[in-house]
This record gives C-alpha cells, structure tokens and sequence, in this order.
C-alpha cells in the first residue's frame, strides 16, 4: 500500500477536519443564499453563519468585537489593503529580511510611487533582534509590517517588544499571521497589533479561499478600501460605507468557504491554540532532531524549535531540493516543498538563495510515524539511495 | 401584537443585526428578524421588529453591546 505523508502545511493545510467538510456541505445543501441581503429566512441563516466565524476566529486572537475582523480571499488580500490602505499616499515603512512576497510585493509596488521602505536586517537563522529594528523607526514611520513567523525558517519574530515601540511612537504595527494563525497563540492586545492579516487554509484549517484582516477600533477611518461595490447596506449611499466590516467586504462574500473556516476556527478553538502548539512543536523538536543526525543534512534556523513555528527548511549537500523533492514524493510518498517560498529576501538572508530549500511543515494531523518516515527518507536519500 | 403596533430597531449593517438578535435572545426578549418595511428608509436590508410594551428592556439590553442607529414605530 503507497502510504502519503503530507508535509506542506506552511503552503495549506491537509487534511482538514471532518466539521469543515460538513459545514460546507450543510450550507450549500440547506442554506446557498446571498447572506444577508435580501432579508428572507435562508439570507438570515447565511448571515448568521458568517458573522458565526466572525466570532469565533475574532475568539483565537481574543478580539472582543468580532465586526472588527473582515474576511478576504486570503493573507495577500488583507495585507493589501493593509499595505495599499495605510500606505498608498506614501510616506516611511519598516519591514524585516524574512517576508514573503505578499509583503514585498505591494511594498515594492508602493516605493515606485513614492514609498519609502526599510528592511530590517535578520539574522542566518532568520533572527530579529529588535534592536536592528528600533533604530530605523522615525518620526514620520507610518507603520511596521512584519511577519509574525517565517515560511522559511519558522523563525518567531519579537511582536510584544515591536508593537510595544511602535505604539508609544504611534506606527501601526501590521503583522503578516500566515504562518501562525491557529498554531502559535496570538493576542492582538497583548501584543500591541493594529492590523493583523491571517488566512484560512493553513493552521486555521479552513477551505483555500479565505482570510481576514483584523483592524484596531477606528484603524479604519485611516485604511481605505481596496474594492468598491454591494455590501447590503448603506444601500441608498453610492459611497462605500465607513464602518467595520462592511468597508473592506464589497461583493458577495465565499459564504460556503467562510463556512468552513467558521467550523475549523471552532475546531481549533476547542482543542485550544497552546495545545495544538504543544503537540507541534514536539513534531518539530523530533524532526529537528533527526534530521540534525544526518550527515550531509544542514538544518536552518534557530535549534530550539520552541522559538519556531511548524516550518523546518533544510539542504542536503549534493542533491539539490527539487530533486530530493521529486525522490520524495515518488519514492516515499512525502509531499514537501522545494525552492524560495515565495521569499526570496529570507532565502537571501539565511544564505540559501537562489537555490533555495526543502521545507517539511508538519500539522495538526501529522503524526510522529510521519516524522520517523520523513527523517528516515532524506537519511536514504543522503545516503545517495533511491529507497 | 398591541394595538400601537410594533417597535423597529435599525442598525447599520446586517452582522450588527445579526449581533442584536443574539443579545435579545440571551436577555430573553420577544423580537423577530424582518426585511425592512417599505415605509421606513431601507438602510440595510433587515431590521428587527418586537413588541413597544417592552421598548426600555430592549434599549437596556442592547446598550453598550450593539449600535442602534434608530428605533421606529410601524
Ligand atoms: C508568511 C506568509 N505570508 C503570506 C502568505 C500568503 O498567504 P495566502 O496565499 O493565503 O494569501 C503566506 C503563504 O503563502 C506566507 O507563508
């Protein structure tokens, strides 16, 4: 029998819970209508479900008002509108050497129009020391955008200690939680977030298709919209509404995706982020360490897998990732990802560009057998041995 | 129903509807979720309806949880 380990978590999460699956199911058979904006039974039930998984992803970050998260497509969508909204008349913006492109991209996007961009730089395990940030926050900063962890590396970055200097100065701090949602506990008050961008087929374990973007009371009288357009309400203005959600949800909303994100944010909500993190990062600890036995493996990144999220990226010397990769897959049935990431600062940063890595991202349904399998496979294939 | 009709509560957007209803049912208060009615400016699309005899527990209810913008008589 082909068994099938599945290690690319950090890209989306797989499987997902049986409860998404019948969220899904149960909307589109017994509900399927335009939530909330005609009025009738079946709008109501729809609005009813999203404004659910409204409360119960704003739950996981400890957001009192859920009507301050907005759902999007994804984590690329929300930091646009972070990025664009807060940004797009210019101005001074602090970022790090570890984001992926849906950070940089509309940063770079920005800077030709005016923006002006500063990356902190990051240590070879893909470290922050706020310290190297601190210096370059000044009195005309508009906001830090910042990962909370890698995709690379898994490296956690300092977010109390920058949230805090960027709130005594007045910066908005923005924070990319792709990699995190869901897998490290995130509070958006206690860390001093203003926006926080997540999405929701990764550790939330939702259908692709969804995110959100959380913004801090009144944060969105400085953010504008991205999109224009119905929104059920304000109907007689042909101004986009103001307010929270509404201003950064124009057009009928992925109610059968937002469904499901509702039913796994639940399902993780029930087991308890700092459990889900716990069983996690003893994966990671076990990975790390069998892969730090074999020889001819280099393992990126802070050791201490504690200090990372569940993303372990790693080179083999003499077999390059995409074939390691292709060997993988064919031979041991291990789904892993090889190459840049969509980060080719961070690759710059730990010394792995442009070649890049091969990353193995357990999750929440990746067993310890599946980390003995994966670690026995690259000692195989190290060893020069097709099985 | 009384004889003076029913009391409307409007708020900005559905979700805040959507929030309000929740708050009545935990309070235990008579309401329902309805389409706007014609006579009254359709903002968003729905709105809730409940009995004017218990006008100062709903208003009690809902205060410092969720936004009304206006509360009609129909
Ligand atoms: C750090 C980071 N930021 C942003 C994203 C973009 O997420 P999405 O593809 O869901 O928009 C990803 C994943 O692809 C990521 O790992």
């Amino acid at each position: 029998m082909s068994r099938t380990v599945y290690l690319d978590n950090a890209a989306t999460s797989w499987p997902k819970p049986e409860v998404m699956m019948k969220a899904m199911c149960a909307f589109s058979s017994s509900v399927g209508a335009n939530p909330g904006r005609s009025g009738h039974t079946l709008s109501i039930e729809a609005a009813r479900i999203i404004l659910a998984a409204r409360e119960t992803v704003a739950a996981l970050f400890a957001i009192p008002n859920p009507l301050r998260v907005a759902f999007t497509r994804n984590a690329t969508e929300a930091l646009n509108i972070a990025i664009h909204g807060l940004l797009g008349e210019g101005g001074h913006v602090v970022t790090s050497s570890m984001e992926h492109n849906s950070v940089m991209r509309p940063l770079r996007a920005l800077e030709g129009r005016g923006l002006r961009v500063d990356a902190a730089p990051c240590s070879a395990t893909g470290e922050l020391d706020p310290r190297d940030l601190l210096p370059l926050l000044r009195p005309e900063t508009k906001a830090v955008v910042i990962t909370h962890a890698s995709n690379v590396t898994g490296t956690l970055m300092p977010i109390g200690e920058i949230g805090a200097a960027c709130r005594e100065r007045g910066i908005a701090l923005c924070v990319d939680a792709s990699q995190t949602a869901g897998t490290v506990p995130i509070d958006v008050e206690a860390m001093r977030v203003d926006l926080l961008a997540f999405t929701g087929h990764k550790a939330l374990l939702g259908p692709q298709g969804t995110g959100g973007l959380y913004l801090r009371e009144g944060l969105e009288h400085k953010v504008a919209a991205l999109m224009q357009g119905g929104t059920g309400s304000a109907s007689e203005f042909e101004v986009q509404p103001g307010f929270m959600p509404d201003k950064y949800e124009a057009g009928t909303p992925n109610t059968i995706g937002i469904a499901g994100l509702g039913a796994s944010a639940g399902f993780i909500l029930e087991r308890g982020v700092e459990a889900v993190r716990e069983y996690e990062t003893g994966l990671v600890a076990r990975l790390l360490a069998g892969l730090s036995s074999i020889p001819g493996v280099s393992v990126h990144g802070v050791a201490d897998a504690s200090r990372r999220s569940a993303v372990v990226s790693f080179t083999l010397k003499g077999v390059s990732p995409s074939d390691a990769v292709l060997s993988l897959d064919a031979n041991y049935g291990i789904m892993a990802r090889p190459g840049l990431h969509c980060a080719p600062s961070a690759h710059r940063t730990i010394g792995t560009f442009p070649e890049g890595t091969l990353r193995f991202s357990p999750g929440f349904f990746t067993t310890p057998e599946d980390i003995d399998h994966a670690v026995e496979a690259v000692a195989r294939i190290a060893q020069g041995k097709r099985r | 129903m009384t004889a003076a009709g029913w009391c409307v509560l409007l708020f900005d957007s559905v979700s805040q509807v959507l929030l309000a209803e929740k708050v009545l049912k935990q309070a235990a208060l008579g309401h329902k979720v309805i389409p706007v009615p014609r006579q009254i400016s359709s903002d968003c699309g729905v709105c809730i309806r409940f009995d004017p005899a218990e006008r100062d527990r709903v208003v009690e209810a809902l205060a410092g949880k969720v936004e009304v913008r206006e509360i009609c008589f129909v």
